[in-house]
């Protein structure tokens, strides 16, 4: 385990790093020099040269990376150009909307998936399997930017029931998350069916039924359980499409979270702050991959003797 | 009689591939149609389907119709491109990095775990955002995160074929490494790569439309179907067939391309090959 722990720990350092330093070469990305980019082609040169120097542009390369790496390190994450306010107290003020709508999606996809999988497995081949299968390839088919107006159209336009955007009302986040959480359902209910075909196969499902246990209690007890586990990894990974969904799904409702921060900030061509929500988004998301291969070994000890031996 | 209704059936189950070709030739023969799409007319904005056009004008009056096969073009080009730039990448890094081994596979093993770190397309919209709006930074924004996974998998099924006997036998009679390259190694991965580039495929249309949809992919006069999604969502009360139809457009396309995918996938068998 200690081994494990160890190894597994070091390559997630090795991508922090690569991360970070990637996301801080893309600022050389823009074509041309940066500071013209940023400020205009008729600003002055006085205050080109400021923004430069403000910037720490006008330092050999390899210095502003390690002095980018250095504060990344401490957390600061520098000044806004656009606000001039420090970019951790922005980032701070938009990541509870983001994570609001993240974990509201996640709990939707968890319960439009199960029934889906389960039903879909149990009667294979039916009818209700092809009608399962059919919704969860649609909901793959159907991008967010798509998904958001049809469900604006249909919940707040045609029924008036669903505020249209914004984070005022408690059940603004309904739909947003209803958006972001369709097609993270899809791929679940195809993961749930899939396992959960494999485990009825098993011949201590055999053994519970032979015993008298009702096919319910069956399902609910002995099979599900182990179908979590696969599909609880799969919850971890997908994780990031959900993060980066949640960028598209903001804008379409105006949800003030990070996804709507990074588009604005792009359309400001306010790059530190750019470079930080997308630090900030991929960060999380390696760090949210760990903690699910830890917990993945911590639950079941066969991967972590397969990956030991 | 009966023997006809089935044949009709059968061409009916072949609808993704009809869809494709449809996609393909719009795309291609679009420039030599007598269309329109950038004729502004303020009489007959917003105007629904109907007599006048089959798919209705939208806030500025232009055709729908029209911009939707430019925004077919937009799509393909860009599948296009992005499939060949990120599988010329990834399959040659594959390739190498599997074969030789050593500190090099160690190196670009690496390169892909960063990659992989950045959810989704966040890192196509960050390089787009950054590169600015315009079709060729769409193409290389999105082959930047689009090699990564045809050198994991390529580099997978290598590691699995170069063990085999035919392998060994043709190092062993002196074969020049491109020759066991392109003759011995390429044919044996190339199915499940196929499979792959053809679900990349549906992945690329909707990326490109979602980067237009947040405005960061191709400019007025282009269309894509994704901005036209994000004019039309402002007008979604008064005028919904400016986010239906190239809601419906796209979702077809891309439901085709991933049944295509499955198609091919059970035609090469290729999940059977990588359970075994």
């Amino acid at each position: 385990m200690q081994h494990f722990l160890i190894t597994r720990l070091a390559s997630a350092a090795i991508v922090v790093f690569g991360v970070t330093s990637l996301v801080f070469f893309m600022i050389h990305l823009i074509p041309g020099d940066p500071v013209e980019v940023m400020l205009g082609e008729s600003a002055r040169v006085a205050d080109r040269e400021n923004l430069r120097h403000a910037l720490g542009l006008d330092r050999p390369v390899l210095v502003q990376w390690l002095d980018y790496l250095y504060h990344i390190a401490r957390l600061d994450f520098g000044v806004s150009l656009h606000s001039k306010e420090s970019i951790t107290s922005i980032l701070l003020m938009h990541i509870p909307a983001t994570i609001e709508l993240t974990l509201i999606a996640l709990l939707f996809a968890i319960v439009i998936s199960l029934p889906l999988g389960i039903l879909a497995a149990l009667n294979k081949n039916s009818g209700w399997d092809r009608a399962a299968m059919t919704v969860s390839l649609l909901g793959v088919s159907i991008p967010n930017f798509l998904m958001g107006p049809l469900l604006i159209l249909l919940f707040s336009m045609y029924l008036g029931w669903l505020p249209v955007s914004g984070r005022d009302a408690p059940e603004s986040v309904i739909l947003p998350a209803l958006t972001l959480g369709t097609a993270m359902a899809a791929i679940l209910s195809r993961m749930v069916r899939a396992t959960l075909l494999e485990v009825i196969n098993e011949d201590y499902i055999r053994t519970a039924r032979a015993k008298g246990l009702s096919r319910f209690r069956v399902i609910l007890l002995h099979a599900l359980p182990n179908t979590l586990l696969p599909v609880i990894t799969l919850l971890g990974l997908q994780l990031g499409a959900l993060l980066a969904g949640a960028v598209i799904t903001e804008v379409v409702f105006s949800w003030p979270g990070i996804g709507q921060l990074t588009i604005d900030a792009i359309h400001k061509r306010d790059y530190p702050l750019v470079q930080s929500c997308i630090l900030l988004i991929s960060l999380t998301y390696v760090l949210v991959n760990i903690a699910t291969d830890i917990l993945y070994c911590v639950a079941d000890p066969r991967i972590r003797l397969g990956q030991e031996s | 009689m009966k023997a006809k209704t089935h044949k009709s059936l059968r061409i009916l189950a072949h609808w993704p591939i009809a869809i494709i070709i449809c996609w393909c030739l719009f795309a291609l023969l679009g420039p030599l149609l007598p269309l329109q799409p950038n004729e502004i007319d303020l009489t007959r904005i917003l105007l629904p389907p109907g007599e006048a056009s089959v798919l209705g004008y939208d806030d500025l009056g232009r055709p729908i119709f029209d911009r939707v096969i430019l925004g077919a073009k937009t799509s393909f080009l860009v599948s296009l491109w992005v499939v060949i730039v990120s599988l010329l990448i990834g399959v040659t890094l594959g390739i190498v990095s599997a074969y030789y081994g050593g500190w090099f596979d160690h190196v670009v093993v690496q390169i892909i775990d960063i990659f992989l770190a950045f959810p989704g397309i966040l890192l196509a919209i960050a390089l787009a955002g950054i590169m600015g709006p315009g079709i060729e930074n769409v193409v290389i924004a999105l082959s930047t995160v689009g090699w990564v996974g045809y050198a994991r998998l390529t580099r997978a099924q290598v590691l699995s074929v170069k063990q085999r006997e035919h392998i060994q036998a043709a190092v062993a009679l002196g074969s020049q490494s491109t020759s066991i390259f392109y003759k011995h190694i390429l044919p044996l991965i190339l199915a499940p790569i196929i499979v792959e580039a053809s679900f990349g495929i549906a992945g690329i249309v909707i990326a490109e439309a979602g980067l237009s949809f947040l405005g960061l992919g191709v400019q007025p006069p282009e269309a894509s179907w994704g901005n036209m999604i994000r004019d039309g969502a402002r007008y979604l009360l008064v005028a919904p067939h400016m986010v239906l139809v190239p809601g419906i457009v796209l979702m077809l396309v891309v439901l085709a391309v991933n049944l295509a995918g499955d198609r091919l996938r059970d035609y090469f068998d290729v999940r059977l090959r990588s359970s075994v």
